[in-house]
Parts: C-alpha cells; sequence; structure tokens
C-alpha cells in the first residue's frame, strides 16, 4: 500500500506496512536520519517530531496514522523560532554526545512557537519528555530561556496578549 | 562527490603525499595515515594532515559525548598556530600508533599490526591499545599532541624557508599561514608538497603556557554546530545506496548458546531477506529496521542455560560467599589491623551496590560491508583495534583487510569498550557479501545484554581514636571485570590480578594509622565490564559512606575528620573548595542537611556535598557542589560539563539505578523500568575547578564516583538513617 506523506514541505509516496512507526519510515525509507531511535516506547523523546507544529513522538504513531505535515530536525532550519532555538543551543554550547538534541530542540521549537514567554515550570514540563544520558539539561533549560527572550524581543506584542 | 571523509579513510592506498611518521619515524608503517593518504595530501606526523583544502587534524579518541575532539584538537591547533575554526577534525584510523600511554604502558613492539597479532591474536588478553577511557584522554594527549603540531609547524616553516630562499628564522606562522618579512603569507595548504620533503624535528619546543591562544580558555565544541543541526553522523545514521537494515536476538542467558531456533513465522514476514544463525543467536536481515524488529520478535528459541545463578538473590549470595574463602588480593596492609581491633570498640556495617546498565542513548549499533575479501565497519567505538581484530577473527582474514570507520558516539561510558554489536555486524555483512548491513540492536536487546557494572559488598571494622580514625578494615568482594573479558573474549579466563575490583578502596591517600584493604573474588556471573569510573563506582560509596559513619562514631564532622586525615595538598584544597561553596558548617534551615564525600580519581582529587530536605513525603535533594582538581584546565565550559553530566550520571545510579535477574534473565528492558533522571527532578548543580598546575587530569568520571556516598551522608545526617545499600530508593522514597 503506498502512503503519501508531506514532510518538510516535501511530498513523497512510500510503500510500507501502514503500521510501521513514523520513525522508522523517516530513517530507513527517507534517509532523514536526523530523527533518532532509542527506546521506541515513547518514553525518552529522542525521536520527536512535529505535526503541524506539535511535538509528537515519531516512534509511537503508525504511519498510516500520519495525515498532516511532518517537520523533522532536517526541515526546521529556515524557521525563524528553529533558527533562535538552535542558535541559542550552540552558543550556549549544549550538546554533549548529541544523541539527544534534536528530540530536544524540536520539543523546545514547538514550546517556543505556541508561547515565547515561558516560565521555568514551563520548560520543564514540556522538557522533563525528553531524557539526556549525558546530563545536559541546565544547559538544555538556559538554551530555552536564551532562545525564548530572543524572540521575545523580536515578537514583543505577540506576548502582551 | 568524495567527502574529506571518505578520501581520507575510505580510498585505496594511493601514491599521494609523503606522509613522516613523528613518534616512530623510525618504523616503516608507524604512521597509519601514510597508506590512507590521497594525492596531493601530506600527513605531518600521525595527527595532521594537510592537502589542498586545508588542515585535518586526527584525533584519535572516541568522541562520546565528553568534548574530546575539541581539546585534542586545539593541542595541536594552539602549537600549529591555526584557529580551531579552520581546521577539519576526524577520529582517524584504527592504529596502535594511537595508543594510549596512560591506559596502557608502552611496548616496545607495540606500532606494528604483525608484532600486535603476536601480543594479542589469539591470546586471552585483551590488550589493544588504541583506547578511550578511564579520564586518561587528557593525560596521554597532552605532551604528544601538541608536540605534533609543533613539528609540523616546524616543518611548514622549514619548507617555506626553502621555498623563498630565505632563512628560516626570518618567518613567522600567523592563524593557518606562514608569513615572511614582507608580510607575505603563504597559507599552509599551499606547502604540503614540500613540507612532506621535510625531516621532521624529534624533540620540537613547545610554547610556555603564557602564549597559549586556545588553551586554558573556553572554545566552542568541534561538533556543536552539527549536533544541534541533527547533522552528527552516529553509526546508527550511516547510510549507503542499497544498505540492508538488520537486528539481533541474542541468547538472554548472557554468555550461553542458541540451542535451536523456529523462523517460520519471521521468515514469510514482509520485508525480511535473511536469517542467520550465529553461536548465541540469530540476526535478522531487512528492508527496514521495524521489518528486522518485527520478524525477530516472531522467531522462537531453545536457549541454552544460563551459566550463573537464575535470581538476583544468588548473585549476592555469589558475592557474599566469595568472602567465606581465601582473599584474592590484599593491596594496601599498613600497621597491625587486627591487633588495634581486637582491643577497640568496634564499628562494623556490610555495604551493597548492584549491577548497573550503561544505557547509552544511541542503542548499540553498527554498519559493516563486506566486499572482495575486504571487511568496512562503521561503528561508534571506544577501541578500534580491537574491533579490527575480533572482526578480522570473524571474517577469517587478515586484520590488515579490515578498516573500522570510528563515527560519533551517542554515549559510550564504557559499553563501547566492548566488540558485541561489532561482530553481530560483521556477521550480517558476511552472510550479505557485497551489501552494505547495518545492525541495530533494540533498545530491549541493548539494555538485556549489557555488560554490566559488578555487583559488589563490602564489609569493615574500624575503630576510632579521639576525632580522627585509628584503623579501618575494609573487605571488598566484586566479580573480575578482567576475567569475564576473559571469559568474553577468549573463551575463558585464568587467575589475573585486576586492579578495577580495589580501585577507589585501596588508592586513597588518607592517613590511618592501621589501614588494610582487601579483595575477594566471586565466580564470574553477569558478564561485567568497564562503567563509567569503574571500580570507583562502588568503591567510593563504600569507602566514603563508611568515612562518614567513623566521623560520626568520633563525634566530629565530617569534612573536618577528612581534612585531619588527608596531608595531600590537591586534596584538601577540594575539600576546603566545597566547604566554602556549600557554606559547610553554617547555620541550615529546619529539616535540611548536607553529606560530603571525597574521591581520588585518576589523579583527580574531587570533594563533593549534596544537601538534601528531608520532608514526611520523602528526601529531595537541593544542591550538590562540587570541586575537582584538574592539574591544569584546558577548556573551563567543557570541564563544567563533564563534572556537572557525571555527577547526573552517578545520581541516577544512586537513586534508581538497578539491574536485577529472574529466571537467568536481566529483568529491565528499557527507559521505563531503567529510569534515568528527568529536567526537574535534578539538584541545582554548583562546579569549581582547581587547578594544582604542574600535571594535568581528566575530569569525566570522578563525579560519578563521589555523587553516592555524599548523597548517602547528607541522608544520614537530615534523616539519622544510614544506607549502606544501592539503589537508595529501595530504602527512601525521593521527590
Amino acid at each position: 500500500m503506498t502512503i503519501a506523506l508531506n514532510i518538510n514541505d516535501n511530498a513523497y509516496e512510500v510503500d510500507v506496512d501502514e503500521n510501521m512507526p513514523l520513525l522508522w519510515v523517516l530513517r530507513d525509507e527517507l534517509g532523514l536520519v536526523g530523527t533518532k531511535y532509542s527506546c521506541g516506547i515513547g518514553v525518552c523523546g529522542a525521536c520527536c517530531v512535529l505535526i503541524e507544529g506539535a511535538p509528537v513522538r515519531s516512534c509511537a504513531i503508525r504511519v498510516g496514522d500520519v495525515k498532516n505535515r511532518v517537520t523533522t530536525i532536517e526541515g526546521t532550519r529556515e524557521q525563524p523560532t528553529a533558527r533562535a532555538v538552535q542558535e541559542s543551543w550552540v552558543a550556549t554550547q549544549v550538546a554533549q554526545c548529541g544523541y539527544c538534541q534534536p528530540g530536544q530542540i524540536i520539543t523546545a521549537i514547538a514550546l517556543l512557537e505556541a508561547n515565547a514567554s515561558v516560565d521555568d515550570e514551563q520548560i520543564e514540563r514540556a522538557l522533563a519528555g525528553v531524557l539526556c544520558r549525558c546530563g545536559t539539561y541546565s544547559r538544555i533549560r538556559k538554551a530555552v530561556k536564551s532562545a525564548a527572550r530572543q524572540l521575545a524581543a523580536q515578537r514583543p506584542n505577540q506576548d502582551s496578549e | 562527490m568524495i567527502s574529506r571523509r571518505t578520501l581520507l579513510l575510505g580510498s585505496a592506498a594511493v601514491a599521494g603525499g609523503v606522509a613522516i611518521g613523528y613518534r616512530h619515524a623510525r618504523l616503516p608503517d608507524a604512521n597509519p595515515l601514510t597508506a590512507e593518504l590521497g594525492a596531493g595530501q601530506t600527513a605531518l606526523t600521525p595527527y595532521v594532515i594537510i592537502d589542498q583544502s586545508g588542515v585535518t587534524i586526527i584525533t584519535p579518541r572516541a568522541e562520546m559525548g565528553q568534548g574530546i575532539h575539541t581539546t585534542l584538537a586545539a593541542l595541536v591547533a594552539e602549537e600549529l598556530d591555526i584557529a580551531l575554526t579552520d581546521v577539519h577534525v576526524e577520529h582517524g584510523p584504527a592504529s596502535e600508533t594511537y595508543s594510549n600511554d596512560v591506559a596502557f604502558k608502552p611496548q616496545a613492539s607495540r606500532g606494528r599490526l604483525d608484532d600486535l597479532r603476536q601480543v594479542i591474536w589469539p591470546a586471552r588478553s585483551t590488550r589493544a591499545t588504541h583506547f578511550t577511557g578511564g579520564q586518561s584522554s587528557i593525560q596521554d594527549a597532552y605532551v604528544k599532541m601538541r608536540k605534533a603540531g609543533a613539528a609540523a609547524r616546524a616543518a611548514l616553516l622549514m619548507a617555506a624557508a626553502k621555498t623563498l630562499r630565505v632563512p628560516p628564522g626570518s618567518l613567522v606562522t600567523d592563524n593557518g599561514a606562514v608569513v615572511d618579512p614582507n608580510g607575505r603569507r603563504i597559507p599552509y595548504a599551499d606547502l604540503a608538497a614540500a613540507a612532506a620533503k621535510v625531516e621532521l624535528l624529534q624533540e620540537p619546543t613547545l610554547k610556555p603556557r603564557a602564549e597559549w591562544k586556545l588553551l586554558g580558555k573556553s572554545q566552542p565544541r568541534v561538533d556543536m554546530v552539527d549536533k544541534c543541526a541533527g547533522s552528527a553522523e552516529f553509526a546508527i545514521d550511516v547510510k549507503h545506496p542499497d544498505m540492508l537494515f538488520a537486528t539481533a536476538r541474542l541468547n538472554p542467558h548472557l554468555g550461553s548458546v542458541m540451542r535451536s531456533f523456529d523462523a517460520s513465522k519471521a521468515e514469510t514476514r514482509r520485508g525480511v531477506r535473511k536469517i542467520v544463525a550465529i553461536e548465541q543467536g540469530v540476526i535478522v536481515i531487512a528492508t527496514n529496521t521495524w521489518y528486522a524488529f518485527e520478524a525477530a520478535k516472531a522467531l522462537e528459541f531453545d536457549w541454552g542455560d544460563a551459566p550463573y545463578p537464575h535470581s538476583t538473590a544468588g548473585h549476592r549470595e555469589a558475592v557474599e560467599r566469595a568472602m567465606d574463602y581465601e582473599y584474592h588480593s590484599r593491596p594496601r596492609d599498613e600497621g597491625d589491623v587486627d591487633a588495634v581491633l581486637a582491643d577497640s570498640e568496634l564499628i562494623e556495617g556490610e555495604y551493597r551496590a548492584p549491577y548497573l546498565a550503561h544505557a547509552t542513548m544511541e542503542p548499540l549499533s553498527a554498519v559493516a560491508l563486506f566486499k572482495e575479501g575486504r571487511l568496512d565497519i562503521w561503528a561508534g567505538n571506544q577501541r578500534p583495534t580491537k574491533a579490527v581484530l575480533i572482526s578480522a577473527a570473524i571474517a577469517r582474514i587478515d586484520p590488515a583487510r579490515v578498516k573500522v570507520h570510528t563515527t560519533y558516539m551517542g554515549g559510550g561510558f564504557g559499553r563501547r569498550l566492548e566488540t558485541d554489536f561489532v561482530s553481530t555486524a560483521v556477521h550480517a555483512a558476511m552472510a550479505c557479501a557485497g551489501t552494505p548491513v547495518k545492525v541495530t540492536w533494540s533498545r530491549e536487546e541493548d539494555m538485556t545484554h549489557g555488560v554490566y557494572r559488578p555487583m559488589a559488598m563490602a564489609r569493615f571494622r574500624a575503630a576510632v581514636s579521639g576525632h580522627k580514625p585509628l584503623a579501618l578494615d575494609l573487605k571488598v568482594s566484586s566479580p573480575s571485570l578482567v576475567s569475564s573479558a576473559d571469559v568474553r573474549y577468549a573463551g575463558s579466563s585464568e587467575d589475573r590480578p585486576d586492579k578495577f575490583t580495589v580501585t577507589g578502596a585501596r588508592d586513597q591517600p588518607y592517613q590511618i594509622e592501621h589501614y588494610r584493604v582487601t579483595a575477594y573474588r566471586p565466580p564470574n556471573l553477569l558478564p561485567v565490564g568497564w562503567w563509567r569510573s569503574v571500580g570507583e563506582s562502588q568503591n567510593s560509596f563504600f569507602h566514603e559512606s563508611i568515612m562518614d559513619e567513623l566521623a560520626h562514631a568520633a563525634r566530629v564532622d565530617p569534612l573536618t575528620m577528612r581534612l585531619a586525615a588527608l596531608k595531600h595538598a590537591p586534596s584538601r584544597k577540594v575539600l576546603e573548595r566545597v566547604a566554602e561553596m556549600s557554606n559547610w558548617g553554617s547555620g541550615l534551615p529546619v529539616g535540611h542537611a548536607m553529606g560530603v564525600a571525597y574521591v581520588l580519581s585518576s589523579g583527580a582529587a574531587t570533594a563533593q556535598v549534596m544537601e538534601v530536605r528531608s520532608t514526611n513525603a520523602g528526601i529531595e535533594i537541593l544542591n550538590a557542589y562540587v570541586a575537582v582538581d584538574v592539574g591544569i584546565a584546558l577548556d573551563p565550559r567543557n570541564i563544567e560539563a563533564q563534572i556537572e553530566g557525571s555527577l547526573i550520571f552517578g545520581l541516577a545510579a544512586a537513586t534508581k539505578g538497578e539491574i536485577t535477574v529472574t529466571n537467568g534473565r536481566v529483568d529491565q528492558t528499557n527507559f521505563h523500568d531503567y529510569p534515568l533522571p528527568r529536567m526537574g527532578q535534578l539538584p541545582a548543580i554548583t562546579v569549581s575547578i582547581v587547578e594544582s598546575g604542574q600535571r594535568i587530569f581528566g575530569v569525566g568520571e570522578s563525579a560519578t564516583a563521589s555523587t553516592a556516598p555524599a548523597l548517602g551522608n547528607a541522608i544520614f545526617a537530615a534523616t539519622g538513617r544510614r544506607l549502606r545499600e544501592l539503589p537508595f530508593a529501595k530504602s527512601v522514597r525521593f521527590l
């Protein structure tokens, strides 16, 4: 069965079992390996992608159920929120092994895209879903805050709502 | 287009630039880059390649998150006089030339594969010295790689002098170029061919520290941009056209064989290409990893029995029973412990630590291609020459026909010193000659087929006199890593010494008049190996909790008692520093308490204070303060990251980490039952770097060791309960 997908604004058709998790379509069928496999059961967050802007664990969604636009780490570069997050990640020197970072960054993008004026608790609630074995959490928090500040400065009107 | 990486590591032996060895200039094959060079490339030392497009620095230690590539590249770049942003950085090929001389003592015969074969193949020893671990990388490289940079720079200056027909003394270097007296710049790339003809200085002069431009200052990591863009390539990400995707199902009775299997429900599943039986299980090869995973679940097996007790209780008993027999080693024996303890009021206790998994975020994974009698392997690995030898043996080819391409590692922590996952990829590739195969172990396979931190226990008897410890008799028992590795790699083990059983217990610089450390060796149980901080991960917990017990028995402040018992200046310094940082001894709010621990770990004196709050609902971990003597701090921001990360790694183990066994199988399968700390569950961490000056020490492990005792001692201070068994969540609830 052929399944049509929109990923990073590109149209794809894949011929796979519709029960295949989106993760494995991205990685092994389409070569989009920035999205990582780690737990496979939706508890670690390394495989997060955006579906219509919302963070989704791609290991826990069947490709047959994907109806909307998917954005992976490879497709985030041009978007202002994503750019702010990634620049801030680099400036804060967050990554150690780096394996979980695409999941962390995607989750942070979704968080800040929805609301750039986040507090510590909101950051914690959103990012607690993504495990990091190296222990980069304090720098992740710092990077999210710095990206948030940068975005708030860019779009002052949105935050006064 | 051929990438630089492919050109460097993947090309056949093209007679291009001339290579000159540096450390082994007189050995014909000492520079492993010689055979790898493409046309127009020059290798100035085994660490520096120059071609028309610029400078590549070989950083041969495994980049598994610790930032080692950046610091090693900075050592070379500092002396070579080039910006870090202007160089490419590569793991480079597998070679004994990249021996880790701190982890392994240099051998006269080292450096040639023929010699290497005699030394370790098929010997039972695990010697393969191109190795990353034990906080040793920076100590090993500190002089060696600066000299490599300095020798390369000197060669470039000589080459420019010859080319320009001017005395070398009239030339200087400036950020990637030689500059002549008229200010004309010749980029290093333009001097590559000429420099290849210059004989390298054997003992180049190194810059004094005062002239350092890169070292001593925090550098942006060379891997950071790629890691934040999702484009950093881990082994699990390696792509080849027409590649197949595979997974392994291995006997969950670890170390035992597969008797038989039934693939009838698996082989007809979608995407399955091949099912390959190996000694310990089966490899399923498919067109997609998920197809392989699903088919692997449908296999039925008759597994050989576990060669160890079937339950955790049996393992605990085996570790305990070893203490009833003659001891294996007694690496410390000062004073007259027995006589003194016979006449003293005894303080006694028994401590326990469980098995632990490495649980790297990237599951074990490797890609292999067997083609025309040659084997190419892409793997994140901490011991490339071992991977070469193990793979050559499986493929029955000469090790010279095996090439290991080391990728970034999604965590290592000692797990990627092993080659079991590489072996599965080689078996898969042998079954699909001509086609590259990626083998990915499922998280469940990874967690249940670990090479675990050993289960351990300790017993102590001690006495205090006045305000200090008078006598300590410490006995530790844990299965030997060395013996377990011998079984894994040579099929059997003989009785060899194993310092890892006692590191952290026998080597602490405390002045205790009557001081004895004795090690007992249980039989091999679960496969055990090198887990971040190794012996110290359990022994520091034992030793430093005991020191706390002694302080309380002597009615003296535990930090003060340690200072009184330590003459080693850097150790005193870190304790004094951590006391300042934590306001040790000043009033705390009701319910709050602090605990301290200290460890000397591969030379790095480390002191840590934990602050907890005891509530009716449980223990809240509020603050962690840690001071580490690194000797010389090359990259403060990265050092802080390592110390903080290693502390969190230790916290995971101290609070919740535990691998247990039921029916001969490991119970934990994934992050739901082997939980790791998440954001919001961690204390505020404050790190202080101490520089004692002359020598340099690595920092990736010591705070992993000091965390459990510091936390346990804090919990005692808060609650009066002495926690003698890890993980603490067995005894207390954490908020």
